[in-house]
């Protein structure tokens, strides 16, 4: 007789009340009429009382569902950070959506549901739940790029990553078959048991199961050689949609991606530890020298987080509980330089001229000098300067790196945030040096623009103070 | 307190710069330079408080900054730095009134020079590691953007490889300043960046010590700018506005040499003694090299840019004499080259203001039309040489003596670099000065206005006042020459946990005495 799992719905608060209220909006939706805006009151509501909720198990780590569910220090910093990061994509997208003309009531709770997903994958302890989190996670995605349905590059960007994102998670999905034929579990610590006191029938499909898991991951945080998407999906979504599918998503893949490989695998660290400190090097590489040749800013900022990822997978191959905060710290600082910047792109753009092209931010400095000083902040701050917060993340990830002796990997890393300065210097030239094209015609929405401006605040105070944030990280 | 007070002064009186509307162009140029001549003056003040018995840090504050970390805001200024301090509060401020001429943007300028201003303060008083490196990169944009908004033709190159050039260096330091805070958790036990404490109490081993001290030695070496990494110097001094040449040939390249001095000697003094010859021989190539290319220049403001890299040169080999004289001649031509190459700049920025070209072609007896100015001229020129009575000859004589001590064979070839730059500054002089007036527009150049004058008066008074009596400035330097002496000497850093400064306060006043007495 099979004993039933243990059914503890009190640490699953976080995704109950985050799917009562995405159902909510939904259901709102039908009676509300043409004004949303009461849709994003419910959704930021919701998304408070989820953070509030992930607290209401205080005493960390709680396995749940027969050690398929956990609430512990990584996800309940995690889940911050996606209530943080999709609030701000509901703020960005207010306006742009009004804008641009979207009006589509599923848009919020797509954002919600996507965000339920995340909460599941950074808590999942099982393979199988992992697998469900991914899933849901991308639906949702796959339908916010294309949402823009009379846009052909909306529609080609959904296309796109719909197709290529379900080749990846066939091959996840496979990774984990393997897994769970050759040790016969799916749970992250059984699988870790079984693979450390040699029960597994045959360590080269375990291998196998490894890389297949690397490889769907590994499309999920667009790492080299599986970020061919990335560019063309970010360009074409909503810029909205661009900025969260940046930051949310990613941060939640990279949360399940970190425990699969140093909770389940941690006896493989040999193995792939080579393989991930290959790919986060052509990673990084590939990110920047792609970045260099980049005329439109949001196929940038696509490159520049597909480098992003690379120094993010250093963290994961510093594995020791450095790397964990290292991670949670570095995807909390990077969602507000994100979504400040795709702020900003948004604000430049106008009805019916989006204000894509580089040149399109000629002559800015000196027009709007401080929309200027925060994309400088936001640009900087992304490739690490001191003293913004993106330093702190960084040189928080090289220590994570360095205390468990990867100093070439260190030392590579340093050297592409050294090449990813130029592309990012490149923008703020075209914003102080070069003669503005014409009139800037920027309105100042009040919504994106307080986005913007404690997104600014945030990087500022992070990288100067980060002290009370730090010691949250860390376990 | 008083310390990060002045260090800040420039940075918050940006901010107030950025409250006064566009249009009261005036009234942003003056109150630009009272923040920079009253931090000056203000500055002044360290001096007069200024203890020189000892080599142990003065003004100091150290206040716990990240604790997760172990790192501190821990500032501080010893014999090392002060002046340096007090030059750049100076060189800001004479900047400052040089760039009242500046038509485009005239607020961000002034608000990026006093940005600047505080970084580089900032990286000569930062006592932690981590602090250092945030003042050293942070700096790194004001310069950028004045060279990319404010400079010549080639500006948006010359800015960018100015910034990428250096953000290279200054990261691999990084990766060194992170491994050293972990090894000093391994072998000491505690989390900490602060530079003091590591200093006296860090063991590496020869291995270690080569790995970082190359590390480190890139990202000074690339400031310096040591041959081969010095070629963004000529780009960056000939595209940037005459301010922003002024502040980097100034301030931005001693800042290497500051690094050598406090990071590399004493933090690595066995690696030091071990790459010596290859530091000096690339500090003799540069002197050399420097000034065979600056003779060939057509262009003043890369013919003074050239020169630079050889004056450089010659500070980077009294540094690595290891001797007092070496070490004394070095600190004290650290204050010369910042007073006369940025004399020289300035000078060359009034020419090219009045007749919009460098070219030495296009000159030709300039004496007779603008007297006033060929006076300047002639005298930062002869400091620039090395002529006795100016501040140029006792740096270098001092140089040679300390390096004639331990090492003849570069001294021989160094003083060669000495006649050579004699060659090109005065037949550029020449050229450019004397001769007949070949071209008619010369014929309508204005002297110099009494603004001018004045950035120029304060830096002749100095000329003379080094150049005759040093002993001021010099006496600041002896107590932590001599404890850096002792830092660098293999014998007392083989490990061993005792701190040096209490140790070696007798010695230092001993020999302080002597030393200072021989000097002058």
């Amino acid at each position: 007789m099979i004993p039933a799992p243990e059914i503890d719905l009190v640490s699953l608060a976080p995704v109950l009340v985050l799917s009562v209220f995405t159902m909510l909006v939904l259901l709102m939706d039908l009676f509300i009429g043409k004004n949303k805006s009461g849709l994003v009151f419910i959704s930021l509501t919701g998304l408070l009382l989820t953070a509030v909720s992930s607290f209401a198990k205080t005493d960390w780590p709680v396995r749940s569902f027969g050690g398929s569910y956990v609430v512990d220090h990584l996800s309940v910093f995690f889940t911050m950070v996606f209530c943080i990061s999709s609030a701000l994509a509901i703020l960005i997208s207010i306006e742009y959506n009004r804008r641009e003309k979207i009006r589509v009531g599923e848009y919020y709770s797509l954002i919600l549901f996507c965000t339920v997903g995340m909460i599941i994958l950074a808590s999942s302890t099982d393979l199988i739940m992992i697998f469900l989190g991914i899933e849901i996670v991308s639906l949702c995605l796959y339908v916010l790029a294309g949402i823009r349905r009379g846009d052909v590059r909306s529609s080609e960007a959904a296309l796109k990553y719909f197709l290529l994102g379900a080749f990846a998670t066939g091959f996840l999905l496979y990774g984990m078959a393997l897994l769970y034929g050759t040790t016969g579990t799916t749970k992250l610590a059984g699988i870790a048991e079984a693979i450390s006191s040699g029960q597994m029938s045959s360590q080269p499909l375990v291998l196998m199961g490894m890389v297949l898991l690397v490889l769907g991951f590994g499309f999920k945080v667009a790492a080299v050689p599986f970020h061919m998407w990335t560019p063309d999906v970010y360009q074409g979504a909503p810029t909205p949609v661009t900025a969260f599918m940046a930051v949310g998503p990613k941060a939640a893949a990279f949360a399940a991606f970190f425990r699969v490989f140093t909770e389940a695998m941690p006896e493989l660290a040999s193995s792939w530890d080579m393989i991930l400190s290959i790919i986060a090097v052509i990673t990084m590489f590939v990110g920047n020298l792609g970045a260099i040749v980049q005329t439109n800013i949001k196929r940038l900022l696509a490159y520049s987080s597909i480098s992003h990822a690379g120094y993010l997978l250093i963290a994961i191959i510093a594995r020791n509980s450095l790397g964990g905060s290292a991670l949670v710290f570095y995807m909390l600082v990077y969602t507000f330089m994100i979504f400040g910047a795709f702020g900003i792109v948004i604000l430049i753009g106008r009805e019916g001229k989006e204000n894509l092209e580089l040149e399109d931010y000629s002559g800015l400095g000196f027009q709007s000098p401080l929309l200027a000083l925060s994309m400088s902040i936001f640009l900087l701050s992304l490739g690490g300067l001191p003293p913004l917060a993106g330093f702190i993340a960084k040189f928080y990830i090289f220590q994570a790196a360095l205390n468990e002796g990867y100093v070439i990997l260190v030392v590579l890393a340093v050297l592409n945030s050294a090449i990813s300065f130029y592309y990012y210097l490149r923008v703020i030239v075209y914003m102080y040096m070069k003669e503005p094209q014409g009139e800037f015609q920027i309105t100042l929405t009040p919504i994106t623009l307080l986005v913007i401006v404690i997104s600014v605040l945030v990087t500022v105070e992070l990288g100067l103070f980060p002290g009370p944030v730090l010691s949250l990280a860390q376990p | 307190m008083f310390l990060t007070f002045l260090t800040f002064l420039p940075l918050i009186g940006a901010i107030f710069l950025a409250f006064i509307p566009k249009h009261e162009e005036d009234a942003i140029k003056q109150t630009a330079l009272a923040i920079a001549v009253a931090d000056f003056l203000l500055s002044l003040q360290l001096y007069a408080d200024f203890d020189t018995t000892t080599a142990a840090m003065q003004f100091t504050m150290d206040v716990p900054w990240i604790e997760a970390w172990g790192i501190s805001y821990h500032v501080g200024l010893d014999g090392i730095s002060l002046l340096l301090y007090i030059m750049t509060t100076m060189l800001t401020a004479i900047a400052i009134l040089a760039s009242f001429g500046i038509k485009k943007h005239i607020k961000e300028f002034m608000m990026a020079m006093l940005a600047l201003s505080t970084g580089m303060l900032g990286v000569f008083i930062s006592l932690d590691f981590f602090l250092f490196y945030m003042f050293w990169e942070f700096q790194l944009i004001p310069m950028y953007l004045i060279i990319g908004v404010w400079g010549g033709k080639r500006r948006i190159y010359a800015a960018v490889k100015f910034f990428l050039y250096t953000a290279v260096g200054s990261l691999l330091m990084l990766v060194a300043i992170i491994w050293i805070y972990f090894h000093f958790h391994k072998t000491v036990g505690v989390f900490t960046t602060d530079i003091m404490l590591i200093t006296q109490q860090i063991n590496l081993d020869m291995l270690q010590q080569k790995w970082l001290f190359c590390a480190f030695f890139l990202a000074f070496a690339i400031k310096v700018p040591m041959f081969p990494f010095h070629t963004w110097l000529p780009d960056a001094h000939v595209e940037a506005p005459t301010a922003g040449s002024v502040i980097l040939a100034g301030v931005l390249l001693k800042m290497g040499t500051y690094g050598f001095l406090r990071f590399n000697l004493p933090l690595f003094p066995l690696a030091s003694v071990e790459f010596l010859p290859y530091v000096c021989g690339l500090a003799v190539i540069g002197i050399i090299y420097g000034a065979l290319v600056a003779m060939m220049q057509e262009d003043l403001k890369k013919l003074v840019a050239y020169s630079s890299v050889s004056h450089l040169g010659f500070i980077v080999l009294g540094i690595f004499a290891f001797n007092h004289y070496g070490l004394q001649g070095a600190l004290l031509q650290n204050l010369n080259h910042g007073i006369t190459t940025g004399a020289l700049f300035l000078l060359v920025g009034m020419i090219y203001d009045r007749r919009h070209t460098r070219l030495i072609a296009e000159f030709g007896g300039l004496a007779k039309v603008i007297p006033v100015f060929t006076v300047c001229f002639m005298i930062m020129t002869l400091s620039s040489i090395g002529l006795p009575g100016t501040n140029g000859f006792v740096g270098e004589f001092l140089i040679l003596l300390g390096i004639f001590q331990n090492h003849m064979g570069f001294a021989i070839v160094a003083t060669g670099g000495i006649i050579f730059a004699a060659c090109y500054m005065l037949w550029m002089f020449q050229r450019v000065m004397f001769l007949e007036i070949k071209n008619p527009e010369n014929e309508k150049l204005t002297d110099m206005t009494p603004r001018e004058l004045c950035t120029i008066i304060p830096l002749i008074i100095l000329v003379f006042w080094i150049g005759f009596y040093p002993k001021p400035f010099t006496k600041t330097f002896d107590a932590s020459i001599q404890h850096l002496i002792t830092q660098v000497t293999p014998k007392d850093h083989q490990g061993s946990q005792e701190p040096h400064a209490s140790a070696n306060t007798d010695v230092k006043l001993a020999q302080a005495d002597a030393g200072s007495s021989g000097s002058h």
